[in-house]
C-alpha cells in the first residue's frame, strides 16, 4: 500500500512536471497575454496588469526555471491552480461544476455495463449457448472497431435530430432553474441517457467477455461439481460459487476503468457538448487556456489515481485469500 | 524464406486471419498506389455537395473535391500515422523492456517506476495536452507524438517475458560462453518474443488510428491533408449532414467504413498471427 502510494505520489509530480512543461515551451508569454487583456479590458497599466496576470497564472517567467516550478508545484498542491483566462472565473470553481457531471455520467454507464455484463457473463457461460456467443464475438468486433465518439454521433444523428427523442446536447433543458426538485432531476436524467447509452453500448461486449470467461474457469473447478454431486440447487451453486468467485477479480477492474473512463471522456463529452471535465479540458487547449488545461488535467490524473488506490483497496478487503495475514 | 512460407500458409489455413490478410493487403495495396494512380481532388466551388454519378463515383464535398480521391490519397496518410506510431512504440517498448528485464538491479527499479508512470496516465489526455506545444504538419512526428504515451504496456509485458526466458538454460548457456550482451539480446531474446511484438504492432496500430482520428474530430491537429479522420471531422461539421441528405450520409459513411474495416483486418489478422509464430500454439 506503501509502495501504490508512492507511485501516485510519483505520478502526480510527473503530470505536474507535464502540463508545466507545457506552458514553459509554448511559443509566446501566457502572462504577456493576459497582461494585454487586463490592459484592454479593465483599463489597467501595463506594469499593474502584468502584477495581475502574474498573480492570475501562478506564474512569474522573471525568476528562474527551478523556483519557478517548485512555486508552481506549491500552488498546485494547496488548490490555487489560478484564473482561467477565457472564462473569466477562477479554475477551482470550473472544475468542482464540471466533476459531478462526469461522474454521473462514468458511474451511470459504468454500473449499467457492469450489470450487464456480469448478468449476460454468465448466463452464456452457464448456458454454453453457442448462438449467443456467436452474436458475443460479432457485437464485440464490431465496437471493438467503431470508435465510441462515432457510435455516439450515430446516436445524435438517430435519437436526437431524426426521431427526436432525445436532446442532442447540454446536461439540463434551459428552462429548468438547477435546483433540488424532480423537475431538474428528470431534465438531467434525460439529457445523460444519449451519452451513458453511448459508453454502454461500447463497453458492456468487454463485461460480458471477461465475466463469461472468469465463469468458466470457475465452472471448471473441482468444487463446482462437487457441489452438484452433493445436490445443491442450481441457483445456490450460481450465485454463492460461481458468482462470487468470478465476480472478485471483476470488482477490481470496475475501479480501474472508472479512470480509465475519464481519460477517454473529452471525445465523448465534447460531442454531447455535455460540460464535464473532459469537455472543459477539450475547450481549455482549443483556447489556449493553461491555467484551464492544467486544472482539468490534473483532475483527470487524481481520479485515475484514486480509482487505481480504491481498486487495490477493495481487491484486498474482498479477497479473503489476502484477509487472513 | 521458408519460415516466411510457413508462416502464410499458417495464417492461410486460419479463417479468420485469411480474410484479415486480404483486408490489409486491399489498404496497404491502397494505401502505396492509390495516391500514384488517383490524384490528389481540388476544390472546384461549382460543382459542390454533389450526389454520385458517372464522373463523381461517390459525389463531391462541400468544397466540390471528389470524396472517392480523397478517400483513396487519405489511405496513405492513415496508415503512415498507425505504421509510424507502431515502429516508434515497438522501438521504445524493446528498448526499455529489453533493459529492463535483461539487466535488473537499479535500471529495472527506475524503468519500472518510469513504465508503471506512464501506464498509469491515460494516454488520450496526454496527448491532447502534448498537441498544444508540438506542430502536427506530416505523418511522422504525427506518428512520434501518438507513440509517446502508447508504448509503456508492452514495455512492460516484454520485461516480463525477459524474466522468464533470462533464466531459461540456452541464454545462461550462452552468458557463460561470454557472448556479448547485445548478441544474446538480438539473436537469442528477439526471436523468442517476436511473436508477441508482432501481435502489439497490430494492436497498437488499431489504436494509433481510433486515437489519431479523435484528435482530428476534436480538431487538435491542424494537419492539413486528405487523412480520413480529417474527412470525418469534415463531414461532421460542414456538411450538414445532422439535416439529412444522401450527399452528407455517404461523405460521413465513406471513412467510416474504411476506419471499420482496416480495424476489422487488424483484429481478424491479429487472432491467427500468435498462432502463426508461435509454435508451440499450433
Amino acid at each position: 500500500m506503501v509502495k501504490k502510494l508512492g507511485m501516485c505520489v510519483a505520478t502526480m509530480f510527473v503530470s505536474l512536471l507535464l502540463t508545466f512543461f507545457v506552458i514553459e515551451i509554448m511559443p509566446g508569454d501566457p502572462v504577456d497575454t493576459l497582461a494585454q487583456e487586463y490592459v484592454r479590458t479593465q483599463n489597467l497599466i501595463y506594469e499593474v496588469a502584468y502584477q495581475k496576470a502574474k498573480n492570475a497564472l501562478n506564474y512569474d517567467p522573471t525568476i528562474p526555471v527551478s523556483e519557478r516550478f517548485i512555486n508552481y508545484t506549491i500552488g498546485a498542491l494547496t488548490g490555487d491552480l489560478g484564473q482561467s483566462m477565457s472564462f473569466k472565473q477562477s479554475v477551482n470553481t470550473i472544475v468542482l461544476g464540471a466533476l459531478p457531471w462526469t461522474l454521473l455520467v462514468c458511474t451511470l454507464s459504468l454500473s449499467l455495463a457492469f450489470t450487464i455484463g456480469v448478468l449476460l457473463g454468465i448466463y452464456i457461460a452457464w448456458k454454453r449457448s453457442k448462438p449467443l456467443d456467436t452474436i458475443l464475438t460479432i457485437a464485440q468486433s464490431i465496437f471493438g472497431a467503431i470508435p465510441d465518439y462515432i457510435v455516439g454521433y450515430l446516436f445524435i444523428i438517430l435519437f436526437a435530430v431524426h426521431l427526436g427523442w432525445f436532446p442532442a446536447r447540454g446536461s439540463y433543458s434551459s428552462s429548468v432553474v438547477p435546483a433540488f426538485s424532480v423537475e431538474f432531476i428528470l431534465s438531467v436524467l434525460w439529457h445523460c441517457i444519449l451519452p451513458v447509452f453511448t459508453v454502454f453500448i461500447t463497453t458492456v461486449t468487454g463485461w460480458i467477455i471477461s465475466m463469461k470467461a472468469m465463469a468458466l474457469s470457475v465452472l471448471g473447478e473441482d468444487y463446482i461439481h462437487y457441489a452438484k454431486a452433493r445436490g445443491i440447487s442450481q441457483k445456490r451453486i450460481l450465485i454463492t460459487y460461481v458468482g462470487r468467485n468470478s465476480i472478485l477479480p471483476m470488482i477490481t477492474s470496475v475501479a480501474i476503468s472508472f479512470g480509465f473512463m475519464f481519460g477517454g471522456s473529452p471525445l465523448i463529452e465534447n460531442l454531447f457538448v455535455y460540460p464535464g471535465i473532459g469537455y472543459y479540458l477539450g475547450q481549455a487547449i482549443n483556447r489556449r487556456d493553461y491555467p484551464l488545461m492544467q486544472g482539468m488535467f490534473l483532475m483527470i490524473i487524481m481520479m485515475v489515481l484514486i480509482a487505481g488506490l480504491v481498486a487495490e483497496f477493495l481487491y484486498a478487503k474482498l479477497n479473503p485469500r489476502l484477509r487472513e495475514e | 524464406m521458408a519460415n516466411c512460407k510457413v508462416f502464410f500458409s499458417v495464417i492461410w489455413s486460419n479463417k479468420m486471419s485469411r480474410v484479415g490478410l486480404i483486408i490489409l493487403t486491399f489498404f496497404i495495396m491502397l494505401a502505396i498506389f492509390g495516391p500514384i494512380v488517383v490524384e490528389a481532388p481540388k476544390a472546384s466551388y461549382g460543382e459542390r455537395l454533389e450526389l454520385p454519378s458517372m464522373e463523381h463515383w461517390l459525389g463531391t464535398d462541400y468544397a466540390g473535391r471528389d470524396i472517392l480521391a480523397q478517400f483513396i490519397v487519405g489511405s496513405r496518410s492513415v496508415l503512415l500515422v498507425a505504421v509510424y506510431t507502431a515502429i516508434f512504440s515497438i522501438i521504445f517498448a524493446c528498448s526499455i523492456g529489453i533493459l529492463a528485464g535483461f539487466i535488473g538491479g537499479r535500471v529495472d527499479d527506475i524503468l519500472s517506476i518510469f513504465m508503471n508512470i506512464v501506464i498509469t496516465m491515460p494516454s488520450f489526455p496526454v496527448m491532447m495536452v502534448l498537441s498544444m506545444i508540438i506542430r502536427v504538419d506530416n505523418s511522422l512526428v504525427f506518428g512520434l507524438i501518438l507513440s509517446l504515451w502508447s508504448w509503456a504496456g508492452l514495455a512492460k509485458a516484454i520485461r516480463s517475458q525477459i524474466l522468464i526466458i533470462k533464466h531459461k538454460d540456452f541464454i545462461e548457456a550462452s552468458v557463460v560462453m561470454g557472448i556479448s550482451t547485445f548478441n544474446i539480446i538480438t539473436k537469442d531474446i528477439i526471436p523468442n518474443i517476436i511473436s508477441f511484438i508482432a501481435v502489439n504492432f497490430i494492436s497498437i496500430m488499431k489504436g494509433a488510428i481510433i486515437s489519431s482520428v479523435g484528435l482530428m474530430v476534436l480538431g487538435l491537429v491542424p494537419f492539413q491533408g486528405n487523412h480520413w479522420g480529417m474527412m470525418l471531422q469534415m463531414a461532421m461539421s460542414q456538411s450538414g449532414l445532422i439535416v439529412g441528405g444522401i450527399g452528407g450520409i455517404i461523405y460521413f459513411m465513406t471513412p467510416l467504413c474504411g476506419l471499420l474495416f482496416f480495424q476489422l483486418g487488424c483484429y481478424l489478422f491479429a487472432s491467427g498471427i500468435d498462432e502463426a509464430l508461435n509454435p508451440r500454439l499450433r
